[in-house]
């Protein structure tokens, strides 16, 4: 038996040399699909890989994404895949970047630190000269320590906590969480839209107890009194009496809710039960409600949210119905984040003129530098600019529940 | 089993080991290592480290336990706790890892005991319950601490971190749910085989002492343990805490890996306490050599198979089943001696004819 278990190792080991490669999930380059099965084995030894680049006329550049395709966070991995998949087929189709194409390959993280580094590390056996991600703020942290450490360049559609972009080589499409709070605070100060507010918020995740903390700093200086400041946690996400019932007697005339939409739907429904009809006011985390399943939508009635991207908008048209096209689905707010990523490569890409031949660490010297000088008009804001410390600049958008239907404001 | 034997188990143990690291460092020079293989090394460490302890509580004292991530969290969150702390005081990076890793075990020790002497009254899948709470309560209790250090010295709130009430030079240590960022990237894989080595070397001394004997005893006779004068609570209690605090080890190497520190369900819940579990049921309760090579190949898997895509999740589950089967059905042992019978046979018709 012990030997069993001794050869068992062994050839654990000899598995692990053979197939240690840089496999691809999912290959979207539409030029050469045919480098996928040399890569594979010439992985293991550098020298070769080269050799096994793809024949393509001015050779590609190789996007990794990093993003929770299985489990609970799926949906947002899924739509930035879906996401950067669309904006390469589009650049590719349409010439490439400086006569290169892009080439993808995603991999899953199962939004866990942990395994967004393997991730990362399978990505660079591929010899991932750019990185889109990750999707969520954890890994995205995780893995930026990496990427700093080797100098490759990232850019996060969605990876909203603060330490996310502290590496100077990583820049993110979203608002950093304590921006959305501070933004929701000066959009309410300044439309007047109440001045007496309650606040229901997930202590349990920091992307809620991140916007809330800023929205309190920013609302001392708009003039807004916070009369009620009530928690929930992931535990406790299914009832929210206590939290309306406390709001409701300190006479709250807006509620701010800086939480996801499935929390948010109990609370809208809640709160009508009890009659309680306060302007209802979401964050990013809030798009998404009126495709809640057995959600009443004339509830959401006048609900304002502000997000960068919404499907039904004017703007937006052509990517929804391309994204549509290709996934049968709806896109949402990542998606067009990691659509306006890939784009912003693009820009910055050809702002610095690199060449899919330099190394990554080369290409993020240079890519850094580019991404301050462009503004590209992206679906998530118009005239995007990023400054050096990766932060983007842009307008947030408001947009209110009218008639079922998002309305930009 | 003789000390002749014992002696050579415990070599091949230590072997299987420092060849691993051998071969590790050969593939390096030769330039066959792999990014992701290179990456993995540390958690492959760590998790033998937890299997391990865990097998000691388990398979040696015989007491099923499912809050081992608990103490895990425990030490994770102690060392870097320490190491952001001590920052400016011990620039030393390596000299912080280091006490970081003593601390992280006597915190993780002391949890083991404080845990341990009301609970080891349990019997079975009371312990068990019990264990698991204790795991969950550690994570919810970390999820709503804030800590943060200014000139004026630490701070602690549980509502957020503006209620710490800090000066400008504040900075914020541990910010609830958001956990610890920016711990410093210590743990290399040298470092984490010489924990392995002194993992092992603990549980295996400890094993075949006197100690071991009487924990062993209690496992299988507690009335006969007790009836030669056996101090049952004592060798219980000790197990116990050496277990925790040898996962609390691990713990700490977990925190020095990663740049950000949170107790998710994911990493410190009770998903984490059944894998290692489930390392230890595979490797066979009792056998660590085996605790140890079922922690390896179940981590590396998943890494292995992402070729697979989204199927790697069930070629792994199917691969978990066939194992289970493999090492412990009845009729697969039985299958398994039969061959083992025609290799010895063949073996030793190949020494007469020579």
């Amino acid at each position: 038996m012990r030997k069993f278990v001794v050869f068992g190792l062994a050839a654990v080991l000899a598995f692990s040399l053979t197939a240690c490669g840089g496999n691809s999930s999912t290959d979207s380059a539409t030029t050469a699909p045919a480098a996928e099965g040399e890569t594979t084995e010439a992985a293991a030894d550098n020298k070769e890989s080269d050799a096994a680049a793809p024949a393509a006329e001015g050779g590609s550049f190789k996007l990794g994404v990093i993003g929770p395709l299985t489990g609970p966070a799926a949906a947002y991995g899924i739509a930035v895949q879906n996401g950067v998949d669309l904006a390469i087929k589009e650049i590719n189709a349409a010439g490439g970047v400086n006569g290169a194409v892009l080439e993808m390959n995603s991999q899953d993280d199962e939004h866990d630190p942990e395994k967004s580094v393997n991730a990362y590390n399978t990505l660079k056996d591929w010899e991932m000269q750019m990185l889109v991600g990750a999707v969520t703020s954890k890994p995205c942290i995780a893995v930026a320590a990496e990427s700093a450490n080797d100098n490759l360049f990232q850019i996060t559609p969605s990876g909203s906590a603060v330490e996310c972009a502290v590496p100077e080589n990583v820049f993110r499409v979203c608002f950093a969480d304590p921006a959305q709070g501070t933004a929701s605070a000066q959009y309410i100060g300044e439309h007047k839209l109440g001045s007496k507010i309650a606040i229901i918020y997930d202590s349990s995740t920091e992307y809620s107890s991140g916007i809330r903390e800023s929205f309190v700093a920013e609302a001392a200086n708009q003039g807004l009194e916070i009369v009620a400041d009530e928690a929930f946690t992931a535990d406790t996400n299914t009832d929210f009496s206590v939290q309306l019932d406390k709001a409701k007697d300190a006479g709250a005339d807006l509620v701010f809710m800086p939480i996801y939409y499935q929390e948010a739907s109990v609370i809208l429904k809640q709160a009508s039960d009890k009659e309680f009809a306060p302007v209802f006011f979401g964050v990013d985390g809030m798009d998404g409600i009126l495709s809640v399943k057995n959600f009443d939508t004339s509830l959401a009635e006048g609900v304002m949210l502000l997000t960068p991207f919404s499907a039904t908008e004017e703007g937006s048209k052509a990517f929804t119905d391309a994204y549509v096209a290709a996934y049968g689905i709806e896109p949402n707010q990542f998606a067009a984040d990691a659509y306006d990523a890939v784009y912003a490569i693009k820009a910055a890409a050809e702002e610095a003129g690199i060449s899919p031949d330099m190394d990554a660490s080369a290409i993020c010297d240079a890519m850094k530098d580019a991404m301050t000088k462009i503004t590209i008009d992206g679906l998530t804001g118009e005239g995007m600019t990023w400054d050096a410390a990766g932060e983007t600049g842009k307008a947030p958008k408001a947009v209110k529940i009218v008639n079922g239907v998002y309305e930009m404001q | 089993m003789n000390k002749k034997k014992v002696r050579m188990q415990n070599g091949i143990t230590y072997g299987i080991v420092v060849g691993c690291w051998i071969l590790v460092q050969i593939m390096d020079k030769t330039g066959h290592m792999t990014s992701l293989l290179k990456g993995i090394l540390v958690p492959l460490c760590m998790y033998s480290i937890l299997a391990i302890s865990l097998n000691l509580t388990v398979g040696i004292l015989g007491e099923l336990s499912l809050g081992h991530a608990g103490f895990m969290c425990v030490g994770a969150f102690s060392g870097a706790f320490f190491t952001k702390c001590m920052e400016n005081i011990l620039p030393n990076l390596q000299a912080r890892f280091f006490l970081a890793i003593l601390i992280g075990a006597a915190m993780a020790g002391v949890c083991g005991i404080l845990i341990g002497i009301p609970v080891l009254r349990l019997k079975g899948d009371y312990l068990a319950i019990v264990t698991l709470a204790f795991g969950e309560i550690i994570k919810n209790l970390i999820n709503v601490m804030y800590i943060g250090l200014d000139q004026n010295g630490f701070h602690f709130s549980i509502k957020d971190t503006l209620s710490l009430g800090m000066d400008e030079t504040g900075v914020v240590i541990i910010k609830g749910a958001q956990g610890i960022t920016g711990t410093p990237k210590a743990a290399t894989f040298l470092i984490a085989v010489a924990l392995l080595l002194l993992t092992l070397f603990i549980v295996l001394n400890l094993i075949h002492s006197r100690t071991g004997r009487a924990i062993m005893s209690i496992r299988d006779n507690r009335i006969a343990a007790e009836s030669i004068g056996i101090n049952i609570t004592k060798y219980k209690l000790m197990a116990f805490a050496i277990s925790a605090a040898l996962a609390g080890v691990a713990g700490v190497l977990y925190a020095h890996n990663l740049s950000t520190l949170a107790a998710t369900p994911k990493n410190f819940g009770y998903n984490m306490s059944i894998m290692i579990l489930v390392f230890v049921v595979l490797g066979g309760l009792g056998n660590i050599r085996g605790s140890m090579i079922a922690a390896v190949v179940l981590t590396l898997l998943p890494e292995l198979l992402r070729g697979l895509n989204d199927y790697r999740m069930l070629i792994y589950a199917i691969v978990l089943i066939v194992m289970m089967l493999f090492n412990s059905s009845p009729k697969a042992i039985g299958l398994r001696s039969v061959v083992m019978e025609r290799f010895k046979k063949k073996k030793a018709a190949a020494k007469e004819a020579a």
